[in-house]
């Protein structure tokens, strides 16, 4: 129960964070996209230098989780196509919906009802892939 | 009234998290839930990737309802203002008919109720979360697994995904939306 706590507070923060840095707006993608300010660039660059120096810390360190256990990160499976095809995708569907899941999320306190229609979108698109997974250039 | 946060708080921040998640022996992302929900609803009935174990997930399920209470939160309680962007795009926008620039944190153009009760508005929000679920599960992850978690653990498959969500955004904005707007 006590580790749920920590999920769901790491999760409120986390959604907080989105709608107040704005990630979540539709507008600051179409800027990002535009390449008319560096907001959404900075956030993500700067929360991937911090990031792999986090990571670098994990690992030199050795650090355990909060429960002793050792850390470890499952790397991504190796390939191109399957990531190349599948982000470009995600990519446009990012630009459209001015949103990726975790702002999705996030947005559904924003009032719009549309967001339901979104998340059901994202719902159906996983479900497609999986059925269509075995058929698809990987 | 908090925001927009600058971007050398927010980006560092959300190191953080993803730091918290490998404390609590987990990795960062958020389109996997998404995974999860279609499992928990009976996919598993149409194709194997969904004859999973929900329950070895609900931790990031739990993430995932901590998400939405946060988005509660930030648009009711800290009263979120609209989000104020470049002039050049203000401009661009408005010849587009997206008036609500500057004044709205979506715009009501595509997300109002209005919208959505047309044909037109409801198939580009269906085809825009469409998308965004297909490419992520395709590319094994969105921008919080690949972009974040991935490229902070220099992850070459992570790059590959990321420099894909970029072409898939410009060839959204600067080719098709013209077509659609």
């Amino acid at each position: 129960m006590k580790k749920y706590i920590a999920f769901f507070i790491v999760g409120f923060l986390f959604g907080i964070l989105l709608i107040v840095s704005e990630v979540a707006s539709w507008f600051r993608i179409y800027e990002m996209f535009q390449f008319k300010s560096f907001h959404m660039y900075g956030v993500i660059g700067s929360a991937v230098l911090v990031g792999f120096a986090l990571v670098q810390l994990v690992k030199r360190k050795e650090l355990k989780t909060f429960d002793g256990s050792s850390i470890t990160i499952k790397p991504k499976e190796k390939g191109i196509t399957n990531y190349l095809i599948g982000g470009t995708i995600f990519g446009l569907g990012w630009a459209l919906a001015g949103a990726c899941p975790g702002p999705m999320y996030a947005l559904l306190g924003s009032g719009f009802v549309s967001i339901f229609v979104l998340l059901f979108g994202a719902l159906l698109g996983t479900f497609v892939y999986g059925v269509l997974k075995s058929k698809l250039p990987h | 009234m908090l925001n927009p946060l600058p971007w050398f708080i927010a980006g560092p921040l959300i190191a953080v998290i993803m730091f918290l998640l490998l404390r609590l022996g987990k990795t960062f992302g958020m389109s996997s839930n998404l995974r999860t929900i279609c499992t928990m609803s009976g996919a598993g009935r149409f194709s194997t990737f969904f004859k999973t174990n929900w329950r070895e997930n609900m931790w990031s399920l739990v993430v995932l309802i901590g998400v939405v209470f946060g988005g509660i939160f930030a648009f009711q309680v800290l009263k979120v203002e609209s989000p104020q962007i470049n002039e050049d795009v203000v401009n661009q926008l408005k010849a587009y008919g997206f008036d609500s620039v500057n004044s709205s944190y979506l715009p009501t153009e595509l997300f109002s109720l209005d919208q959505i009760l047309t044909l037109k508005g409801f198939a580009l929000i269906l085809i825009a979360g469409f998308l965004v679920g297909f490419g992520a599960r395709y590319a094994g992850g969105c921008t919080s697994g690949h972009a974040i978690m991935g490229l902070s653990n220099l992850q070459r498959p992570s790059l590959f995904a990321v420099i894909g969500f970029f072409v898939g955004g410009l060839i959204m904005v600067h080719l098709i939306f013209p077509l659609i707007f």
